[in-house]
């Protein structure tokens, strides 16, 4: 048990999380390159930076899909698909 | 007028840069608080000086188009816009409730090496959100001037103006190499607004105490749901009193003309086709400022987004995203600024489906319409809960459009505008107390332009209409009342060849075709028609009462139904060519909803005259 005392970081995509859940967004990446690149600069025009805080704040009544997420100053709606290509680091 | 300093305002979307410029120019322009409210070209002088033009740029979060509007403001930035010619200056807003994020855009501009002037907008927010920003070092570390202003109290301005003025002609201090990905940026932005910031602030607290409330699973749905209700019962039962005045003075001033001028054609085209007409269409006036009223307040406080947010699944299933909602939800007023706001939608093949169904929400000039025949027809009681009857018809043809338009861009998505659909990311701006006098003036323009289309497109339909209404005169020995035997019946006669199988008589064909201009011509038309063949007490019992004895109840229900698809209306299509860049998509648009307006009434009139007998 002693190996497994160093809390390993767990490493979450955005996208799983639910509302109340948050931590800190250590990377971008997708399997899929080609199309992600793009989105992910529009996720860093819309405010997601690593070393910034993100929390989950809300999910739609209809099949819990998109999100209502908070980092910095700002509050987006966006859907878990594009929310999977942050990485959090769970506070 | 190119002596002119053209002087641009940028800046990301919420950061209050509408209510910015407006401040600055004068201009009555909408302020409205979700991503893509600038649609159109704004200008104005700054502050009354001629020398400067400010325009008011589409909010964008960078230089990087992601939507046909973004790309307008690249454009005239870069100085390739066709019609524009390059700024001399940019006035950059930036939220100062949100100084790290929106910065890093003001870094990209700030890269462009014009000169520029940064107002740090909506200080009393970051004042109350106990933010405090070192604004000296901040114009320090960029190099250019930075000042506080608050757009909605007038602060800060004449010192805005005198840094804009002092630096179209000033040199440009270049700028500093702050890398050229957008990381490089978000983390220069990062540095220097930890610089600067000398205390952090709680954010806002409202706002997400708010959204628990607005955006909780099983309330959210609720509350959007009872204001979207209360919107609709409100355009019917608030605006009554308002109307019956301005109905009863109409009628009155018939019985004026009627009592005191002699029998001639100067009476009937005062009674028949001005008041009848005009008056028919005028009397609308507070119904549709009802609407607006709603609608303006629902853009200014930041609910609009949530409203997206929450109708992104539905908006889904007809293969659109939630973004796609703002536009239609515009298009309940007019389908003209609606399709417009498509603009703000990144995805070619999701613009088309857009714009192709605005016309299906049910916008303010089907209201004279609906209110008509509704109320000659549908019997004023209550049902369950207190719900007048009426209002729930009236709520049942707004849900109507609302079902049809979901079926056909699903149609649409699978064939003619086929394509993959963009995704949903959309900015949720904290919530504000709706600025009255914003909301205000918005209603003013509204009336005015209403009055305005009243006094000339409508007026001149009804004379027209009148004088093809009396001429040619009736034969000797005619035993039908004259208007029959006019132009007007004569057209109308034709045209009830085609429109017999779904109910419609010669003087509803014969209104449809100058309703061609505008939905509520149709019922000025009918005022006009009507008001020339009937006898003075119909005249005075006015057009409701009129219909309720010549029509039959399946005749109307088919009207209703051909008016929530038919695209009687000039403006959309030309605004549609406008925006789709050719015949090709108004005409398909003219074809399906024609198409599938005589199908419903069709279907409607057989159905209810076999249920009826």
């Amino acid at each position: 048990m002693d190996g497994f005392s160093a809390t390993a970081p767990v490493p979450a995509t955005l996208g799983t999380l639910s509302p109340g859940a948050g931590g800190t967004v250590t990377a971008f990446e997708s399997s899929d390159v080609k199309t992600s690149e793009d989105m992910i600069d529009r996720l860093r025009e819309m405010g997601f930076a690593e070393g910034l805080s993100v929390e989950v704040l809300h999910h739609s009544p209809f099949g819990r899909d998109p999100i209502v997420v908070r980092t910095g100053g700002m509050t987006i709606a966006l859907r878990r698909r594009e929310a999977n290509l942050v990485r959090v680091l769970l506070a | 007028m190119t002596s002119r300093s053209l002087v641009a305002v940028v800046g990301n979307p919420n950061c209050g840069k509408s209510a910015l410029f407006n401040a600055l120019t004068g201009l009555r322009q909408k302020v409205a608080n979700y991503p893509g409210a600038t649609v159109e070209r704004r200008s104005g002088a700054l502050l009354g000086d001629d020398t400067v033009e400010l325009i008011d740029l589409p909010g964008s979060y960078s230089l990087t188009p992601r939507s046909p509007d973004e790309a307008v403001t690249h454009d005239v930035l870069l100085g390739t816009y066709a019609t524009e010619r390059k700024p001399k200056a940019i006035v950059c807003v930036i939220d100062a409730t949100n100084l790290s994020q929106q910065l890093r855009f003001a870094i990209e501009l700030r890269a462009l090496d014009l000169p520029m002037v940064i107002a740090l907008n909506m200080v009393d927010l970051a004042e109350r959100e106990r933010i405090s920003i070192d604004t000296a070092r901040l114009s320090e570390l960029l190099g250019v001037p930075v000042i506080e202003t608050v757009a909605v109290r007038k602060r800060g301005l004449n010192e805005l103006k005198e840094k804009v003025t002092s630096a179209i002609d000033g040199a440009v201090q270049p700028s500093k190499d702050y890398g050229s990905t957008i990381k490089d940026r978000q983390r220069a932005a990062r540095k220097i607004a930890a610089d600067v910031t000398l205390s952090e602030g709680i954010g806002h607290q409202t706002t997400r105490t708010l959204d628990k409330l607005l955006l909780h699973p099983v309330l959210g749905v609720i509350i959007l749901a009872t204001v979207l209700f209360t919107m609709f019962q409100a355009v019917f039962a608030w605006a009554e009193a308002p109307m019956d005045m301005i109905d009863g003075g109409i009628g009155s001033l018939q019985g004026f003309f009627a009592n005191n001028l002699g029998d001639g054609l100067f009476r009937s085209l005062l009674n028949d086709g001005l008041l009848a007409g005009v008056g028919a269409v005028v009397v609308f006036l507070p119904q549709i400022l009802m609407l607006f009223l709603f609608i303006l307040i629902l853009e200014s406080t930041g609910y609009m987004a949530r409203a997206a947010f929450l109708m992104d699944r539905l908006m889904a299933s007809a293969g659109l995203n939630g973004r796609a909602f703002i536009p239609l939800l515009s298009s309940f007023a007019c389908a003209v600024p609606g399709i417009m706001a498509a603009r703000s939608i990144s995805n070619h093949k999701d613009r088309l489906t857009t714009i192709l169904i605005a016309p299906l929400m049910t916008c303010s000039a089907r209201l004279p319409v609906y209110t008509v025949i509704i109320s000659a027809f549908i019997p004023n009681i209550s049902v369950a809960g207190g719900v007048g009857l009426q209002g729930l018809v009236l709520f049942g043809l707004y849900l109507m459009g609302i079902a049809s338009a979901l079926v056909v861009a699903a149609v649409l998505k699978r064939t003619v505008a086929k394509g993959p659909s963009d995704t949903f990311m959309l900015e949720l701006p904290k919530y504000q107390a709706p600025n009255l006098r914003f909301v205000a003036i918005g209603l003013y323009e509204r009336a005015r332009i209403f009055l305005k289309r009243a006094g000339t497109i409508i007026l001149a339909s009804t004379i027209v209409l009148w004088m093809f209404g009396i001429w040619p005169g009736p034969p000797d020995g005619a035993t039908e009342p004259p208007v029959v035997y006019s132009l007007i019946g004569i057209i109308g006669g034709w045209l009830e060849v085609i429109f017999a199988p779904i109910g419609f008589n010669w003087e509803i064909s014969a209104a449809l075709v100058p309703g061609m201009a505008a939905r509520e011509v149709a019922i000025a038309a009918l005022g006009t028609v009507y008001s020339l063949q009937g006898s003075e007490e119909m005249i005075e019992a006015g057009l409701v009462a009129t219909l309720n004895g010549l029509w039959s109840l399946p005749t109307a229900l088919s009207f209703l139904m051909w008016f929530v698809f038919a695209p009687q209306c000039l403006s959309t299509i030309a605004v549609t060519k406008r925006e789709t860049g050719g015949w090709r998509w108004p005409m398909f648009m003219i074809a399906y909803l024609f198409g599938l307006a005589y199908i419903a009434s069709f279907i409607t009139f057989q159905t209810a005259k076999f249920l009826l007998g």
